[in-house]
């Protein structure tokens, strides 16, 4: 007995396979959508940082004008003006560069001292990986906002200690995620052939774990900088960034605050670059982790 | 219901465009266990998917029908598939285990197909039970109520086997099912499917790449190449009906005696029988590698082919009859006369000797002459070794030399603490006891303290290249990384690959770019470049497909003949470790209960344990089947660590006191109270050639030196 219909056979089967297959690419698609308009608000914040306020305004934003105090959003202050009569526009957009500054900078430094101490603790094993990480564990316990203000009262504020203080508080952070990804790595038998010839410990660390941990690396340096964004905006928010009268939009967030009824724009506006700048960096961070965790 | 089995006519499948499967049929009959061999990448798992009814990601079936007593599989809607493949259909898929949830008990997983396939749930519970004990579980209503990481390997497959029961399949589909299981375990299991397909009288497909497997449970063979069924029969021949009933004479003879496709037999020359040794016997391996997905002109085999003409590489064969129920895709196919009145001179299998790539130095001199292993004073001897892992003795008061030049094979079941003697060997595993000795010095137990001239000369080849070779460097950087520590620069990474017979073109490819086997040989030349007086081998087979094994083993073999290598070599496989090795060594439950040359240990008489290991490889039942599945033994254990497992075993005297050293011959010593003329014998051992190709491949071999 024989049934007749090879010819739609496969119509059928791929149409099984076919209706399978969309879900997941409209579920792709949406996903990358996402991560373009996030690429692109960060990348604008980057531009604005790089270009700086003189290209993009004609508004001085330290300059203070008492005639156009509290000035509502209009054509001569396209989102208004503050209590001192600066533009807000202004200011929001010379907010953009300290940020820019501080937190890649502080990633940075966070992401470089906490690879190379998770690595080597992982690598090394013993006693260096028991002391490494009980020092990060009572760094991690120490809250940084204590240690900001501990750091502000000793040293002054500054630029500089706003990034030590953010690197401080990420680096154990990092040393744990790589040093996780480090470990699984430690147990495959590559690394183990590499202990047989005599690889020296550098050589093992650089050569043979590192570049198979690096897509751990290039995760928390990206979720990092998100936090980083955030965490510059707060503690200038508490004023322990940096000197008064710079324009960071955690410290425009915090004088303006007394004037939320009044003006709102003068709050919302810092308050809204903070938040762009954060979430499109937190969901460039998620794209690039899906991408690294596929299969 | 008609019963008709499965029928599968011109099936065609691709993968994102290129084919796969080249139109393949064939039919299985309700009862009968229709097995599928070939290499890696030759369509089998794609095959075994769409039998069930499932198409992976990005295929797609370009023509053909899958018929199951009379339903065409392929044309079912998504509904209907979905209930047919619930009751009609058992899949057990490659590494099963895997596919138990860790975090539900093996009875609730067992329901919950049994609810899928529309069983009331309040009968589910019953039927699963009825399911577990049909696998052959002991103590179902205890047993269902663990997690699967509770259950050995064995009983994990049969609660997957179980779970495929469901609803009383008509078809059958196990992948690989024993794929990674001990030699022991590995029989129960088969045992259980020849239980089961007497029961259950579905169509069984198995598929598989081991031909010893596909022999002992199999009543018919098809032989996958390249996406094409090359060769389909009777997996052994049919004394039964020789020719009474028909009244013809019928050659009826079994694929795996008598191969008619010169694929199939290269297949079975390249895969080493229990007793075969390399001295006497050398192995061929099948030159080239298969094809990928994609459309090749004429017959897909002739590149690799040694009988090929113009002809074959022209037009591509169509699968045409050949003898009783047998069927073979090739123009010049081989003699398939059964065995006994084959003349001796057909079937000139010229198979090329071992390996594409010329191999340094070729092995004439080594096979010639059995090169018996100097006495004197051993490269390595180690005298009471313990190691322990936490509170579980993994290695028991160790004694074993290994002299220089000699193969010492050491086989035992996982667990048996084969591995972790070979760590400690490497200083790797380092807690316990006991004395190494290293050409005439001490050894230190950790790799950390010893010199760099001892790393040099103790070196290990892993069981997966996958995992050995960095994915992240290209194989100049590996192969340059242990020129530099190992040898201080005086070869180069083009010496180093031409000595493991690859080309240069590997060196700027990465890992995962090349195939298992020259995987395998780059990882054997990283750990020869500093010419090690003895190398480790830790299953450096296992994980490789049949047709390369036998070149690497050769590879292996032509180290030692040329440099003096000696090698500790470790499988599960006795056929493997019995092929190339001078001594074996067997391990159970981290002591060694027998060692010898290997002739004496194959022949026997042998320890009980050795007994079994060999008689479960041959496909028999162990001498007096285990009273019990072994189940933890106690550290404190004094007596014979298998008396609880052993058929022969005295109680009062195996289990309380630790057996003694016999020496049954020069050399060859077990631990067991049994007098030597009581010691087991398992008979039928294949140290005769088995079949044409072997023996003429080994005439060939012979011939050309």
């Amino acid at each position: 007995m024989v049934s007749a219909g090879a010819g739609h056979t496969d119509a059928r089967a791929l149409a099984v396979v076919g209706t399978e297959r969309m879900a997941g690419l409209a579920r792709g698609a949406h996903r990358d959508v996402v991560a373009v308009v996030a690429g692109a608000v960060a990348a604008a914040w980057v531009v604005v940082g790089l270009l700086g306020w003189r290209v993009l305004t004609p508004h001085d934003p330290a300059l203070q004008n008492p005639s156009d105090r509290f000035a509502r959003p209009g054509v001569a202050h396209w989102i208004g003006a503050d209590q001192f009569g600066r533009d807000v526009l202004a200011r929001v957009l010379a907010g953009a560069r300290p940020v820019l500054v501080v937190a890649p900078l502080a990633t940075a430094l966070a992401v470089v001292v906490g690879t190379a101490v998770g690595l080597t603790a992982a690598g090394l094993g013993g006693w260096f990986d028991g002391v490494a990480m009980r020092v990060l564990d009572a760094v991690t316990v120490f809250p940084s906002i204590i240690a900001a203000t501990l750091f502000a009262a000793l040293v002054g504020r500054s630029r500089l200690v706003l990034i030590l203080v953010i690197a401080a508080t990420f680096v154990p952070i990092v040393a744990r995620g790589v040093r996780a990804a480090t470990l699984v790595e430690c147990a495959k038998p590559y690394v183990e052939a590499a202990r047989l010839r005599g690889e020296p410990t550098w050589s093992l660390l650089v050569r043979e774990l590192l570049p198979n941990v690096r897509a751990t690396v290039l995760v928390e340096a990206t979720s990092r900088l998100g936090d980083a964004v955030f965490a510059a905006a707060t503690l200038s928010f508490l004023g322990l960034g940096e000197p008064p009268g710079s324009p960071e939009w955690g410290a425009t967030v915090s004088e303006n605050r007394v004037w939320l009824t009044l003006a709102p724009w003068t709050l919302l506006a810092p308050a809204l670059a903070i938040a762009s700048l954060v979430v499109a960096v937190a969901l460039l961070a998620d794209a690039l982790r899906r991408r690294v965790d596929a299969p | 219901m008609t019963r008709q089995g499965l029928r599968v006519g011109d099936l065609r499948a691709a993968y994102g465009g290129e084919p796969v499967l080249h139109g393949v049929s064939f039919s299985v009959e309700p009862g009968e266990i229709l097995g599928l061999v070939g290499e890696s990448g030759c369509g089998k798992s794609t095959l075994g998917y769409l039998l069930a009814g499932e198409i992976a990601p990005g295929g797609q079936v370009l023509d053909g029908r899958i018929e199951l007593d009379g339903v065409d599989v392929l044309t079912l809607d998504p509904h209907a598939l979905r209930g047919w493949r619930a009751r009609q259909v058992g899949i057990v898929h490659q590494e099963a285990a895997a596919s138990l949830d860790p975090t539900m008990t093996v009875g609730a997983q067992v329901r919950s197909a049994l609810v899928n396939s529309g069983v009331p749930r309040s009968a589910s519970a019953q039927t699963a039970l009825g399911l577990l004990s049909r696998v052959r579980l002991p103590e179902v209503e205890t047993l269902a109520r663990r997690y699967p990481h509770q259950l050995s390997g064995g009983q994990q497959q049969r609660v997957v086997i179980a779970c495929a029961l469901v609803g009383n399949p008509r078809l059958l589909v196990l992948d690989e099912p024993t794929t990674g299981l001990d030699a022991s375990v590995r029989h129960e299991i088969l045992t259980l499917i020849a239980q089961l397909r007497a029961e259950l009288v579905a169509a069984i497909v198995l598929i598989s790449h081991d031909l010893t497997l596909i022999g002992q449970v199999c009543d018919r063979v098809g032989v996958l190449y390249a996406g094409r069924l090359v060769e389909l029969g009777p997996a052994r021949a049919e004394p039964g009906d020789t020719g009474l009933l028909s009244g013809t004479q019928h050659s009826s003879s079994g694929v795996l005696d008598t191969p008619a496709h010169p694929y199939t037999a290269a297949l079975l020359a390249s895969q080493p029988r229990l007793g075969q040794s390399r001295t006497r016997q050398p192995l061929s391996a099948i030159p080239g590698q298969a094809p990928g997905p994609g459309i090749t002109v004429g017959c897909a085999f002739a590149p690799r082919c040694p009988l090929a003409t113009a002809t074959c590489r022209a037009g591509e064969p169509t699968l045409d009859p050949v003898g009783h129920r047998r069927f073979v895709r090739c123009h010049f196919p081989l003699d398939t006369a059964p065995l006994d009145t084959a003349p001796p001179d057909t079937a000139p299998l010229d198979t090329a000797p071992l390996d594409t790539a010329p191999l340094a130095g070729s092995p004439a001199a080594g096979p010639a002459q059995p090169v018996g292993p100097p006495r004197g004073s051993a490269l390595l001897e180690v005298r009471g070794l313990t190691r322990r892992y936490g509170r579980t003795v993994a290695v028991d008061h160790v004694e074993l030399d290994i002299h220089q030049r000699e193969v010492v094979g050491l086989v035992g079941e996982s667990g048996s603490g084969k591995t972790t003697l070979a760590r400690a060997l490497l200083g790797l595993a380092t807690v316990g006891e006991g004395t190494l000795r290293f050409q005439g010095g001490e050894l230190h137990p950790r790799l950390a303290r010893r010199t760099a001239e001892t790393r040099r000369q103790i070196q290990l080849v892993f069981q997966n290249p996958d995992t050995s070779l960095n994915p992240r460097q290209r194989i100049r950087r590996i192969l340059g990384r242990a020129l530099r520590t190992l040898r201080a620069g005086q070869d180069t990474v083009e010496q180093v690959v031409e000595r493991v017979g690859l080309g240069a073109e590997v060196l700027d490819a990465r890992p995962d770019q090349l195939s298992g086997g020259q995987k395998q040989r780059v990882a054997i030349g990283r750990g020869l470049v500093g010419d090690p007086a003895l190398v480790v081998c830790d299953e450096p087979v296992s994980a490789l497909d049949v047709s390369v094994q036998a070149g690497v083993l050769e590879l292996l073999a032509a180290e030692r003949d040329e440099r003096g290598t000696a090698y500790l070599f470790i499988s599960h496989d006795l056929a493997v470790v019995g092929y190339l090795a001078d001594r074996v060594v067997v391990m159970y439950r981290g002591r060694i209960v027998e060692d010898g040359p290997t002739d004496a240990v194959l022949a026997g008489p042998h320890h009980p344990y050795t007994a079994a290991l060999i008689a479960s490889s041959t496909g028999q039942s162990p001498p007096r089947d285990p009273r019990s599945l072994p189940g933890p033994v106690p550290t404190r254990n004094l007596g014979c660590r298998f008396a609880p497992s052993c058929g022969y075993a005295m109680p009062g005297t195996c289990d309380i006191e630790r057996p003694p050293r016999r020496e049954l011959g020069a050399g060859h010593h077990l631990d067991c109270f049994l007098e030597p003329g009581e010691l087991p014998l398992v008979a039928s051992l294949s140290s005769a050639v088995p079949t044409t190709v072997a023996s003429t491949a080994n005439q060939t071999q012979g011939a050309s030196q």
